[in-house]
């Protein structure tokens, strides 16, 4: 049923309207008087050293990574999830339900390693 | 073509709802604040200061913009936009109330929109919202701005993921992805999912605060430690554009929260209550949930870092676990399976 999603097109259009309406009549009617000063990085009362354009903690990436992980774990969780209810009024729950348990049993033993090799520490 | 307007009188009157509460939440917050605080709070425009969000928008449109030099301009324009269309799109499935009516045979809901994925399309479109934070952090070449970008992002990954686990638990026991029939699920005597999913509850609460960059969890823009955070550089309507969608995400996040956990629409005691009865019933729950984002403001001590990693990644993505593991293995080997 594609009508379904038809309003959400309506809304999406309202939404970027009203979003890119805002900052161009902002654009037009705000005052602009820039000059070098105004448009330096801010730094409390003295000039920026360096680029912001740095190397990261090595952390930030693990989340990201981490987060894929278990992300699609929840994916694929969500199909059981909506179905678990239905898998137990046909008779196949508990098989079921030991399948999943398995498939995040795994993931809980990846989560277990990150977990013991410190991954999860951010105070170091 | 008349099923068009309706949808158009539908999904105006919803974003209004919604952006109109967002406004306004703006200035209960500050006037909340106030009261917490004993003071007055915004008292000069209109009657009781209620026009301030009103004023607070044209100051806004008349600001400057300053891009700073060293700043993608293109990236830079579109990250605010892109906080605030996520959150103004999880409006779509929003079940405000139940059957309005019906035209030409088929149900006017009191949703914009009525997918049978509903809860999943939120999921979804809010986690788009990551973008906004880190592409406005890093395109505006200032170190405040990038170390805020970087925070709010791995903050916000790191709680979707409880955030969905938590969610799922009420999915797996009303046994749909639909929001209207989620709400319906919990009819009766204690049919309300907070009195059988009392930790995804509690969960989604804390997941909510994070996903919304709310105290105690406001660490992609902690005054003391990184002025503004992501949104450091930006003035004007684009820095306005960020709280639009912060504002917003918190409407939704608090209908989220009413519907999944508190009965929705559902009136207590009154089975077939009337449409509007509903909308008062969903709206009174909700602005209980708003109110609640500015109390835990006022009361609580925001945290450190290594704390809020800590107790995301530690303390609640295991008890998610256990929470779907628990909910799973009610569901397949208790009462009700055979």
């Amino acid at each position: 049923m594609l009508t379904n999603y038809a309003p959400v097109l309506i809304l999406l259009g309202i939404a970027v309207a009203f979003a890119a309406g805002n900052l161009i009549i902002s654009d037009l009617l705000g005052r602009k008087r820039l000059n070098s000063e105004k448009a330096t990085a801010y730094e409390c009362g003295m000039d920026a050293v360096g680029s912001a354009r740095i190397r990261l903690s090595i952390h930030f990436y693990l989340v990201a990574v981490l987060f894929i992980l278990f992300d699609v774990e929840a994916i694929f969780l969500i199909l059981w999830a909506t179905n678990a209810k239905a898998f137990a009024a046909a008779g196949v729950g508990s098989f079921v339900f030991m399948e999943i348990t398995a498939f995040v049993a795994v993931l809980a033993v990846a989560l277990a390693y990150v977990w013991r090799k410190g991954g999860l520490t951010w105070d170091r | 073509m008349s099923m068009i307007l309706i949808w158009l009188l539908i999904t105006v009157a919803c974003y209004g709802a919604v952006i109109g509460t967002a406004a306004l939440m703006t200035f209960a917050e500050r006037k909340v604040s106030a009261a917490m605080q004993y003071r007055y709070g915004p008292n000069r425009v209109g009657p009781f200061g209620l026009l301030q969000p009103l004023a607070d928008g044209v100051k806004f449109i008349f600001k400057e913009e300053v891009i700073p030099a060293g700043a993608n301009p293109w990236i830079f324009k579109l990250a605010p936009i892109l906080t605030a269309l996520p959150a103004m799109l999880a409006i779509a499935v929003i079940p405000f109330t139940g059957v309005i009516g019906t035209f030409e045979g088929t149900e006017v809901l009191g949703s914009i929109a009525n997918p049978e994925i509903g809860i999943l399309y939120v999921l979804a479109v809010t986690g788009v919202g990551v973008y906004g934070a880190i592409l406005g952090g890093w395109a505006s070449n200032s170190k405040y701005s990038l170390l805020g970008g970087l925070r709010a992002s791995a903050q916000m990954v790191s709680y979707e993921l409880s955030l969905i686990l938590a969610v799922l638990a009420v999915v797996a026991t009303t046994g749909s992805l639909n929001l209207h029939e989620i709400v319906a699920g919990q009819s009766g005597w204690f049919g309300w999912n907070v009195f059988s999913q009392p930790l995804a509850f509690v969960l989604f609460l804390v997941c909510s605060y994070a996903e919304t960059n709310r105290h105690p969890f406001d660490f992609a823009e902690c005054e003391p430690e990184l002025v503004g955070g992501f949104h450091t550089e930006y003035s004007s309507m684009k820095f306005a554009m960020f709280f639009i969608g912060e504002y917003t995400a918190m409407v939704v996040m608090a209908c989220l929260t009413t519907t999944l956990f508190f009965g929705g629409y559902l009136v207590p005691f009154w089975a077939d209550a009337p449409w509007w009865m509903g909308l008062i019933a969903f709206g009174a729950k909700t602005s209980f949930f708003l109110l609640l984002f500015i109390w835990v403001r006022w009361t609580l001590p925001r945290f450190r870092y290594d704390q809020l990693m800590h107790l995301g990644w530690k303390v609640l993505f295991p008890l998610a676990l256990i929470n779907i593991f628990v909910t799973g293995l009610v569901i397949s080997f208790g009462p009700g399976a055979n």
